[in-house]
């Protein structure tokens, strides 16, 4: 037997996904709440750890390949690494990590003692799902994983203290099972069509059987089942309630990490296994998208603007910049796709601390809905300060991440001589600067009312975490290394395909 | 029904050929058509004629909520620990060629037999469960 440290070296993609899993187990097995946050605490911080590593060793050594069980990929599931999902992963890891280290004290208010324990359960089997479908290369092996993430975040929604929680949950059920339906159905076309499950393989294939009608309703099947996950306008209808009723933190988690990811897999049917050429070639995919794209800008915002609950607003701002993410893929080039991939990081950082931010405050005062929230900026300066923060990179504003991406996709839209869509991009930045402008309107410049008055001091930890997040959202304005540098190598990855 | 001697007797004699022919299923999971999941549903359904027949409460004494509860993560622990020992024996996860440290056939069979009891645990108390909280509904 070889040194420990060596073995599990070798091992890190299995890990990825077993440490979450086997997590949850013990959770299962605990079923205490403090107890079962000091375990979901383990898990979550190892996971950052092995995808840093893991993004480590695909900078210096090129491609992961994972044989599970350790059979030959043709006939089983193979875990495939390379630059754009082990940037995902580091993502979806971190995201977990902050937002478990946020959590116990916020759900210890909102859910029942004796429930605690499934809810960390859940969240670490969500997790155990989302890393699953982020690190595998085979197409079904994708859709058990989505299953395991939908279906524990359906119980994670359903756990919120407000009693529609249940009734949206179910309503996400009722859709996310359409969608992971659609995408199965596409997978067995494909797999019909090509005879392996393998994405890699697949991708060669697929050149033999180009043009066939199978092929391009697969495509479609996967793209509007990818689409409900994704929420992708008018495919979104069940994440503004999902959001708003969810549990805080179960919503700045999902809110960071799920659409994320079904973004990836769409990116990476899209571009990896079909191919550029196949895609958007024969296809008016492109003009599609770039409608929806569009629509997605600038309706959703509209809505948000008539918001009273502020989680729901942030929710329907979520849909908006999906439409930003959908645009970045549209364009079909170098930088409006890099522009699109840094979108998705910096989304995910801009909502989770605005997410945490509102946790923080209906902590604190039990606040939910906008008009009750006046003159909060000056009882709670520290959570509403994060909010404003986090709140200007949503908008876009220089010198935030928001900033850079939409700066990526104007360039794109420019470079393809698309002026009118740069107008377009900035109009919805305004609508952005609408929706987050009433709310720091009503919590700094009015005089504090209600529960406003006197909450009670919010933990230092959800405090922190909700800091670290909005800090985070200014450092990537300014180091671009990461958020626009990564995403490009990801971009110009994705562009060139498995072939 | 809990008067209905027919019932009561039948039941009897069916339940423990039920749990063999549940255990029978699992066992030649490798050979011929069957395995965890099948069998795990028989044994569930044994579990039901006897909440049918004799009461709910009858059946939780005989196998108590805590019991399923403590069973349905323990399944997924059996799956997952024998993925995790595939790393001790130098193998990646759920690779079983090494289990028997070196005869891969037994190695294999080894593997398939524990995962299936994995499978079978898990999936028998899920189901009965499911089977507590439905029949167990307006008791509280």
């Amino acid at each position: 037997m070889s040194a420990e440290p060596l073995l599990l070296q070798d091992h890190l993609p299995a890990l990825q996904v077993v440490v979450p899993l086997l997590g949850s187990v013990v959770v299962a097995l605990l079923r205490q709440g403090p107890a079962a946050w000091v375990v979901t605490l383990v898990c979550a911080w190892s996971m950052p750890l092995i995808a840093f590593a893991l993004l480590d060793q695909v900078m210096t050594n090129g491609t992961i390949s994972y044989a599970l069980g350790g059979w030959p990929r043709e006939v089983s599931i193979e875990y495939r690494i390379d630059q754009a999902n082990a940037f995902l992963l580091v993502l979806v890891s971190i995201m977990a990590a902050l937002v478990t280290t946020y959590m116990p004290r916020s759900i210890a208010d909102e859910i029942a003692p004796e429930r605690q324990g499934w809810y960390y359960c859940m969240y670490l089997l969500c997790l155990c799902g989302l890393l699953g479908m982020a690190i595998t290369g085979d197409a079904f092996n994708i859709f058990v994983f989505m299953e395991v993430s939908s279906l524990s975040m359906y119980g994670l929604i359903a756990m919120g203290r407000d009693r529609r929680a249940m009734v949206s949950a179910y309503q996400y059920l009722v859709l996310g099972t359409l969608g992971a339906t659609f995408y199965v159905i596409g997978v067995g076309l494909l797999f019909t069509m090509t005879g392996t499950l393998n994405l890699y393989d697949m991708a060669g294939k697929l050149e033999a059987v180009e043009n066939t009608r199978p092929l391009i309703a697969a495509l479609a099947f996967i793209g509007v089942g990818i689409g409900l996950k994704l929420a992708l306008f008018p495919l979104h209808l069940w994440l503004p309630n999902a959001y708003a009723f969810a549990p805080s933190a179960a919503t700045a988690f999902i809110a960071s990490t799920a659409t994320k990811v079904a973004v990836y897999i769409l990116l990476r049917i899209v571009f990896s296994v079909y191919g550029v050429n196949i895609a958007f070639g024969d296809t008016p995919a492109a003009a599609a998208l770039l409608a929806l794209a569009i629509m997605a800008m600038i309706a959703p915002s509209v809505v948000a603007i008539y918001q009273a609950n502020v989680k729901r607003m942030l929710a329907y701002s979520s849909v908006a910049q999906i439409g930003y993410i959908m645009l970045g893929i549209a364009l079909v080039s170098q930088t409006g796709l890099t522009g699109g991939i840094s979108h998705l990081f910096n989304h995910a950082l801009i909502k989770a601390s605005l997410f945490l931010a509102v946790g923080c405050m209906v902590y604190s005062t039990g606040i939910t809905r906008i008009e009750q929230m006046a003159g909060i900026g000056r009882t709670m300066p520290a959570t509403m300060g994060a909010f404003v923060l986090a709140g200007l990179g949503l908008i876009g504003v220089p010198g935030t991440a928001g900033f850079v991406s939409k700066w990526f996709l104007i360039t794109g839209a420019v470079e393809q001589g698309l002026w009118w869509l740069a107008a377009v991009i900035v109009f919805s930045s305004v609508l952005a600067m609408i929706y987050v402008g009433r709310v720091v309107e009503v919590a700094w410049f009015r005089e504090p009312s209600g529960a406003a008055v006197s909450p009670r001091k919010p933990p230092l930890e959800m405090v922190v975490v909700t800091w670290v997040l909005a800090l985070a959202v200014v450092y990537f304005g300014f180091d671009t290394d990461i958020s626009a540098g990564v995403a490009g190598d990801a971009a110009s990855l994705l562009l060139a395909g498995y072939r | 029904m809990r008067l209905d001697t027919i019932l009561r007797v039948c039941a009897k004699l069916f339940i423990p050929f039920i749990f063999v022919f549940g255990l029978y299923v699992q066992l030649h999971g490798d050979y011929g058509p069957g395995g965890g999941f099948q069998a795990g549903v028989i044994i569930a359904a044994g579990v039901f004629l006897y909440a049918i027949i004799y009461g709910l409460s009858a059946a939780q004494r005989a196998v108590p909520k805590g019991l399923v509860e403590f069973m349905v993560p323990m399944g997924v622990l059996i799956f997952a620990g024998t993925g995790i020992y595939s790393f001790v024996v130098d193998t990646n996860y759920l690779d079983y060629n090494n289990l028997a440290h070196g005869d891969a056939v037994e190695g294999q069979h080894w593997g398939i037999f524990l995962v299936e009891i994995g499978v079978l645990v898990t999936v028998a108390s899920t189901m009965i469960a499911i089977f507590y909280a439905f029949a167990g509904r307006g008791r509280q």
